[in-house]
C-alpha cells in the first residue's frame, strides 16, 4: 500500500517579487519554498501511515535538480521514498503536459488497489488548481478536491469537501486522487537534525528516458513546444499615478474627508 | 465519437457555456460568461450555446436565453442531482463530441475548478484557469492592452485576422497578466472567475426566443465513483464581498489587537454609509477571519467604490484582488509599503489612531 504525493517548490510570491528587466519574475533571485497546500497533502499522507504501518509514502516532484533540497526535507519529514521527475523535455509543460509527465511516472510506479494519490490543491505561482484533476483523468482515478477532511474506511475514503457555501461528504473508492486545502491538518515540523541525516538520502530521478515509453505520455503534447496552450503575450500593468499622502493627525485626516465628501464620493 | 478529433480545427463551431445550478438556481457567474460569450460568438459570426445539466431543470433554460444564448442544451437525470465530478465530466464530454463548440468556457468556481480539468484532460485540449479577460478580435485585443498593460503595441506585429480565443489571466501571484491561447486544439477552454465580467441586462425578448434542445446522454450508477452521501450548507452570515460599494479590509497590522482592529474596520465600514469587512490572506491563514472574507488572487476579486486596507502590506497576490477599485484608501505603519503604490490616498501611520480620527471625521460631513 503506498500513498503518493505530488510536491512542488514554488517561488515565495508572498513577500517582495524580484523582477528582470523585462518584467518576467526573477525565480533565481526569489526564496523558494515547498506549495503550501502540498504540505498539507504530504502530512495527510503522513498520518494516514500513523494509522497504517505497512504503507508507504512517496513524495514526487517534477522540477529541475535543485528541487531535490525540498525532497530531501520531506523524507526528513517522514516520507518513505522521493522521486524527482526531471529533464531538460519536461521544462516549460503547461497543467495539460505537467500532469502527463506526472501521471506516466506515478503509472511507472505502479498503482494498486488501496493506494491514494495526494496533492496540494493549487500551486502559488500559478493558482491554476488543474493538476490534480488532470492527474486523476490521466490515471482513470475518481477525485475528490478541496479535502478538509479524510477518514478511512475498507476500501474507501470519505472527505469532507468544502464548498462555497458549506461542504459535500463524499465516498470514494480507492486507488483515488485527493487534492488537499490548508483547513485538513497542520503540517507537522522537520527537525533540523531529521534534515540534516536525510540530506545523502537517496532519491530516485526519472528522466525521459524513464518515462518515455510510458503509454499515458504523449511525446508530442509535453514541454513547452508540445503543450497544449501557450502564452501569447504576458505584461505588466500600467503603473497607476502616485497617490497622494495624507499625514495621520486629525487635520490631514479631515481634510482628505472633506476632499471625498466634496467629490461625492462619500 | 467516432468522427471526434481534437486536431481537426474547422471541424468546430460555436461558443458553449457550462451553466452552474445548485438547488435550481443558477449562479450569476453564469450570466457573466454568457454575457461575455455573446460577444464572442458575434465577433466570431457563430452561436452562443448554453449547457445546462440537473435533475430538472428545463424551465430554467428561459433565464439562458434573456443573458444571451442563442441555443440551450438541457440534459436531465436524476443521477445529475448533486453535482458529481464523474456525471458531470462524462455528460459535457458526451455533449462536445456531439455539438463540436470551439469555444467552452465554465466559471472557476469551487465545483467548476473542480469539474474544468478533468473535462479538458479528457477532450485532451488545453485549459486556462481563472480568466479575467477574453478576446477574439485582434483589435478588441489591443484597445483592451492599451488600457490595461504598459507595451507598447506598436513594437510587435500583430495578426489581425486572428480568430483564437485570447484569454487573458494574472499570472506569477498576481504580479504579471499572462495572454494565454490554445492554438492545436479545440475545444479553447477556460474557467472563468466570478464577478469580473461584466453581466448584461436581462432581456425578456431574448429569453422568450431561446431554443431549447433536450439531449440523451445515458448515464448509470456506476458512472458514478465518487458518490456524493450529503450536501450540507452551514448557516453562517453571507458577505457579498464581490458587490460590495464600500470595502473596509485588514491585514496583519491588526495582530496587535486582533478584536480591535475587525471592530474598527466594521465601525469605520458603517461610517462609510454601510460596508463589508474584508481580509489579506495573511488574516485568513492566522483564522481571525474566515477564508469567505479573503480579497486577493486566491480570495475573490473586488471592485467597490471604496477601498480601504488597514495595516495590509500589499502583497501582489492582494493587489489582484483589488487594485480595480475605484478609490483606494491605505493605513499602514511602514510608510514603504507596497500597499501605497495603489493607493490613491496613502496615510503612514498607526490604524489604531487613524481609524477612530476617520471615523470623527466622517461624523462631521
Amino acid at each position: 500500500m503506498k500513498y503518493i504525493v505530488c510536491v512542488k517548490q514554488v517561488p515565495d510570491t508572498s513577500g517582495k517579487v524580484a523582477v528582470k528587466e523585462d518584467g518576467t519574475m526573477d525565480r533565481s533571485k526569489m526564496e523558494t519554498i515547498i506549495n503550501p497546500d502540498d504540505l498539507n497533502a504530504v502530512e495527510a499522507a503522513l498520518a494516514l501511515k500513523d494509522k497504517e504501518p505497512g504503507a508507504k509514502v512517496v513524495v514526487v516532484s517534477m522540477g529541475p535538480p535543485p528541487a531535490a533540497k525540498m525532497l530531501h526535507e520531506l523524507l526528513a519529514m517522514g516520507a518513505d521514498e522521493a522521486v524527482l521527475v526531471s529533464g531538460r523535455e519536461f521544462g516549460g509543460s503547461d497543467t495539460f503536459a505537467t500532469s502527463q509527465i506526472l501521471a506516466g511516472a506515478i503509472a511507472h510506479m505502479g498503482l494498486e488497489k488501496d493506494d491514494i494519490v495526494f496533492c496540494g490543491r493549487q500551486a502559488i505561482d500559478g493558482d491554476t488548481a488543474q493538476v490534480g484533476p488532470q492527474i486523476a483523468e490521466k490515471l482513470g482515478l475518481p477525485q475528490v478536491s478541496y479535502a478538509a477532511d479524510i477518514v478511512p474506511g475498507d476500501g474507501k475514503l470519505t472527505v469532507k469537501r468544502v464548498l462555497e457555501d458549506g461542504y459535500m461528504t463524499i465516498e470514494a473508492p480507492t486507488p483515488c486522487l485527493i487534492t488537499c486545502i490548508k483547513e485538513l491538518n497542520q503540517p507537522r515540523y522537520m527537525t533540523v537534525k531529521g534534515i540534516l541525516e536525510f540530506e545523502e538520502k537517496p532519491y530516485a530521478v526519472y528522466d525521459f528516458d524513464t518515462l518515455k515509453d510510458e503509454p499515458l505520455i504523449e511525446l508530442d503534447t509535453i514541454g513547452l513546444k508540445g503543450s497544449p496552450t501557450n502564452v501569447y503575450k504576458s505584461f505588466s500593468p500600467p503603473l497607476k499615478d502616485a497617490g497622494i499622502t495624507v499625514q495621520p493627525t486629525e487635520e490631514g485626516i479631515r481634510e482628505m474627508v472633506g476632499v471625498l465628501a466634496a467629490k461625492h464620493i462619500i | 465519437m467516432s468522427n471526434y478529433d481534437c486536431r481537426e480545427i474547422s471541424a468546430f463551431s460555436g461558443v458553449m457555456v457550462f451553466c452552474e445550478q445548485r438547488d435550481g438556481v443558477i449562479n450569476q457567474t453564469s450570466f457573466e460568461l454568457l454575457s461575455e460569450g455573446r460577444k464572442l460568438a458575434d465577433d466570431l459570426g457563430t452561436e452562443l450555446w448554453g449547457l445546462l445539466l440537473g435533475g430538472d431543470v428545463q424551465s430554467l433554460a428561459r433565464e439562458l436565453g434573456g443573458y444571451g444564448a442563442d441555443k440551450v442544451f438541457v440534459v436531465e437525470d436524476p443521477l445529475l442531482e448533486p453535482y458529481t465530478t464523474d456525471a458531470y465530466t462524462k455528460v459535457i464530454c458526451e455533449v462536445a463530441y456531439k455539438k463540436k463548440p470551439e469555444i467552452l468556457l465554465i466559471g472557476a468556481t469551487n465545483l467548476g475548478r473542480d469539474l474544468g480539468p478533468r473535462i479538458a484532460a479528457r477532450l485532451h485540449t488545453g485549459l486556462t484557469a481563472d480568466a479575467t479577460h477574453l478576446d477574439i478580435d485582434t483589435q478588441k485585443y489591443l484597445d483592451f492592452l492599451a488600457e490595461a498593460s504598459n507595451l507598447d503595441l506598436s513594437k510587435t506585429e500583430w495578426d489581425m485576422e486572428d480568430r483564437g480565443l485570447k484569454m487573458t489571466r494574472p499570472a506569477f501571484g498576481g504580479h504579471l497578466m499572462a495572454t494565454i491561447i490554445c492554438p492545436r486544439f479545440r475545444p479553447q477552454m477556460s474557467t472563468v472567475r466570478p464577478g469580473v465580467l461584466q453581466c448584461a441586462a436581462f432581456d425578456e425578448a431574448k429569453a422568450a426566443a431561446v431554443q431549447i434542445e433536450s439531449l440523451d446522454v445515458p448515464l448509470t450508477e456506476d458512472d458514478i465513483r465518487a458518490k456524493v452521501l450529503e450536501v450540507v450548507k452551514e448557516t453562517k452570515e453571507i458577505v457579498d464581498l464581490i458587490g460590495a460599494e464600500i470595502i473596509v479590509s485588514v491585514g496583519g497590522g491588526i495582530s496587535r489587537d486582533v478584536e480591535g482592529g475587525i471592530q474598527l474596520a466594521e465601525e469605520l465600514a458603517a461610517a462609510l454609509g454601510g460596508g463589508v469587512v474584508g481580509a489579506s490572506r495573511a488574516v485568513v491563514d492566522a483564522g481571525w477571519l474566515p477564508s469567505d472574507r479573503q480579497v486577493g488572487q486566491t480570495g475573490k476579486t473586488v471592485r467597490p467604490r471604496i477601498y480601504v486596507a488597514l495595516g495590509i502590506s500589499g502583497a501582489i497576490q492582494h493587489k489582484a484582488g483589488m487594485q480595480d477599485s475605484e478609490y483606494i484608501i491605505a493605513v499602514n505603519l511602514n510608510p514603504d509599503a507596497p500597499i501605497f503604490e495603489t493607493a490613491d490616498y496613502a496615510i503612514p501611520g498607526d490604524l489604531y489612531k487613524v481609524v477612530p480620527m476617520m471615523i470623527e471625521a466622517l461624523k462631521e460631513v
